[in-house]
């Protein structure tokens, strides 16, 4: 018998950039782009710049017990390669082979069903993650006590508060027992009470000998739960050893990078005259150096570059540059800032340029969001790219500088206040 | 630890029926049907009285529409009982048809987030449909006895009717749904090909209409066989032509296997492309 859990061998992972922006064809378009390649084929070219390799030339091995962390930033191929050991996806190179029963946590209430109660979604949640019915019955009530919400149990999950969910979801999962789990970024939810219990849960199968494989930015449960790391950049495994040096060389990393900016000009549906038109913007650290996570509550300046249409020197009065912050799932932003909130408007002469909004203690938790921005020119909209001009990845830190990471991520606001006992 | 093991490979080496797998997770199979079947009418006003409703209703609107306006005959038999024998098979059908059909783009969620067998989905689709013809047969023999009609052996092979309008809306539901995963037009197929395939049916009418010359076009539908199989089931209408009902269920019997290869041919790919 070996000791190895999870050999991976030259794994590869190929994506199609255009399946992946537009979410779906429609028949009329792939009958029309098959007939348009039918005359391309003269060439004899293969078009291969629209694909994307999300993973290339992995190859690990795991041993039995291990519990091994996998950094990286968004875009790294962690969840690809998880969604390709939990078998939801196929590679397109290589070979894995998963000595033991395999369980995949890659979403915290997987088969929930909203209209079902908290009994009945423990029932078919647990038999979508793998779980048989008698595993279920002898597990129910220690699914209940571990989720703490026994008096909701004949309650529809839809009436429950989101915390109540999270809990019941985790429960469920926590109470899977494969030999090789596999955890994506799961731990961001809760309170920070019940994220605890759940790093301890995750903790107790970690030390039962269980081979572990966790995706996570919270680099505290990371370090807590993981002997050793894999970072992942670019779908390719950058480094493998001790957590704490991956994670040091991961920081240092997300410190460095300079690909943050990006040609906004030709997104899509925007509203506006256009006289002066957004064509990127960056995010950079107190020192100006380019970052492509902002660590919550540090000090960042978000650089916004604009065009103007006309070439002459003509200079623009009354130039007002906003941007906002959304939760993926909200339209409405956590907040919106024009710079003539702040008391500045600008006068903008020359064909392109930069204008910078700094913020002294950025104030949202970890997590990924979308960044809108609109440009008007004495009140009258110039430029606005109504699907907003990209993302911004919200990495955890010590906001309170005390140590405590807070609620999570289902409160994205992040203040800090001094308390005190009124005598 | 050794018991199971599992080898990923990118090349295809996909087994037509992996029963060790499907075994696995057949419990699985009716949790869905279970889920399907509690969901069905939560968060409706009427529940479950639905089931009972809808099938009624559409005997009233048919009895007064095409039964005493357009006046179509129906073989001697009193209308609503006429087009009720034949709503029962095609309410199934039409369920079953238009929930497999959906059934891939509707586990979307899971199907990103968790494996398991996907030829599960559509298949435990079709299955909470028999609860409301279950319902609506009940509903049918209380007809039957307000009518006077004579109950007879013949409906012993209900099964076998029902289990062709099952096969032949899963048959026709594994292409569609395999499509709709990449091709969300079909979303929009499905309703009018449901439609056109009712009036393509003896529901309304009798198949006793059609033209002699046309007959063996139109029983290529296996469901103007299933629906004359109810009929002479439960009202005794003569069957009318058993020979091409059979050609018919060749042909379903190839849509089956034809729509059961293609969607294992692309069942790996559900996951990006859905």
């Amino acid at each position: 018998m070996s000791d190895i859990a999870i050999r991976i061998e030259n794994l590869g992972k190929k994506y199609r950039i255009g399946a992946n922006q537009a979410r779906y064809q429609t028949l009329r378009e792939s009958l029309t782009s098959s007939f348009a390649n039918l005359f391309k084929k003269g060439n004899g070219q293969h078009t291969e710049d629209n694909t994307i390799w999300a993973l290339k030339d992995i190859d690990l091995e795991v041993k039995h017990g291990e519990v091994l962390g996998i950094i990286g930033r968004n875009g790294a191929g962690k969840s690809t390669l998880l969604k390709i050991l939990a078998r939801i996806t196929k590679p397109t190179t290589g070979r894995v082979e998963l000595n033991g029963r395999v369980g995949s946590l890659l979403e915290v209430g997987t088969g929930f069903h909203p209209e079902l109660t908290g009994r009945e979604n423990i029932y078919l949640s647990g038999a979508i993650l793998g779980m048989h019915r008698q595993e279920i019955n002898r597990k129910f009530d220690e699914i209940v006590d571990f989720s703490e919400i026994e008096k909701f149990l004949d309650t529809q999950v839809k009436h429950y508060s989101s915390g109540m969910y999270m809990r019941l979801a985790f429960a469920v999962a926590a109470h899977l027992e494969p030999e090789i789990l596999l955890v994506d970024e799961v731990l961001a939810v809760g309170d920070a009470e019940f994220q605890k219990k759940c790093l301890g849960k995750m903790g107790d199968v970690a030390h039962e000998g269980r081979t572990v494989l966790f995706v996570s930015h919270n680099m505290a449960a990371i370090q807590n739960l993981s002997t050793s790391s894999i970072l992942l950049n670019q779908g390719s495994i950058l480094s493998k050893g001790k957590t704490n040096k991956i994670i040091d060389k991961y920081l240092s990393n997300l410190k460095s990078s300079d690909n943050s900016s990006m040609s906004l000009l030709t997104e899509g549906k925007r509203s506006g005259t256009g006289s002066v038109k957004l064509s990127g913007f960056r995010i950079e650290n107190a020192k100006g150096i380019p970052i492509d996570f902002i660590q919550s509550g540090e000090e960042v300046n978000f650089v916004f570059l604009y065009q103007k249409a006309d070439l002459s020197n003509e200079p623009l009065k009354n130039v007002d540059i906003g941007f906002s912050i959304h939760e993926l799932s909200s339209s409405s932003p956590l907040f919106v800032l024009y710079s003539s909130y702040m008391g500045t408007s600008f006068q903008i002469r020359s064909g392109n340029g930069e204008i910078q909004c700094n913020l002294k203690t950025f104030p949202i938790a970890a997590g990924r969001y979308r960044l809108g921005a609109r440009i008007t020119i004495n009140g009258i909209e110039s430029d606005w790219p109504q699907m907003g001009i990209g993302h911004i990845n919200v990495v955890e830190s010590d906001f309170y500088g005390t140590g405590q990471i807070g609620f999570g991520s289902t409160a994205p606001l992040l203040i800090s206040g001094k308390w005190s006992l009124e005598k | 630890m050794q018991a199971s093991r599992t080898i990923i490979d990118s090349k295809n080496n996909w087994k037509i029926l992996n029963l060790a797998d499907l075994w696995h997770y057949r419990e699985l199979f009716w949790f869905l049907v279970w889920r399907d079947i509690k969901v069905r009418y939560k968060q409706t006003v009427l529940g479950a009285t639905w089931a009972v409703l809808q099938p009624i209703l559409t005997m009233i609107i048919f009895s007064v529409v095409f039964g005493k306006l357009a006046g179509l005959p129906s073989d001697g038999v009193p209308y609503p009982i006429f087009t009720f024998a034949a709503l029962l098979p095609w309410q199934l059908f039409a369920y079953a048809l238009t929930n497999s059909s959906n059934s891939l783009v509707n586990e979307k969620n899971l199907i990103t987030k968790v494996y398991f067998p996907r030829i599960i989905i559509p298949a435990s689709s079709i299955i909470a449909g028999l609860l409301d013809f279950l319902i609506a047969l009940v509903i049918f023999f209380i007809l039957m006895i307000v009518y006077k009609i004579t109950i007879t052996w013949r409906l012993l092979l209900m099964p076998l009717f029902v289990i062709v309008a099952v096969v032949t809306a899963l048959s026709v539901g594994l292409w569609l749904t395999t499509l709709n995963v990449k091709y969300r037009d079909i979303r929009y197929v499905i309703p009018f090909l449901t439609q056109v395939w009712m009036y393509a049916t003896p529901i309304a009418y009798s198949s006793s209409l059609i033209p002699e010359k046309w007959i063996w076009l139109y029983s290529l539908n296996p469901m103007v066989g299933v629906v004359d199989g109810f009929r002479w089931m439960m009202i005794g209408q003569q069957v009318l032509f058993p020979p091409y009902f059979f050609i018919s269920l060749l042909a379903v019997a190839f849509l089956l296997v034809t729509g059961f290869l293609y969607f294992k041919s692309t069942e790996d790919t559900f996951a990006d492309v859905i």
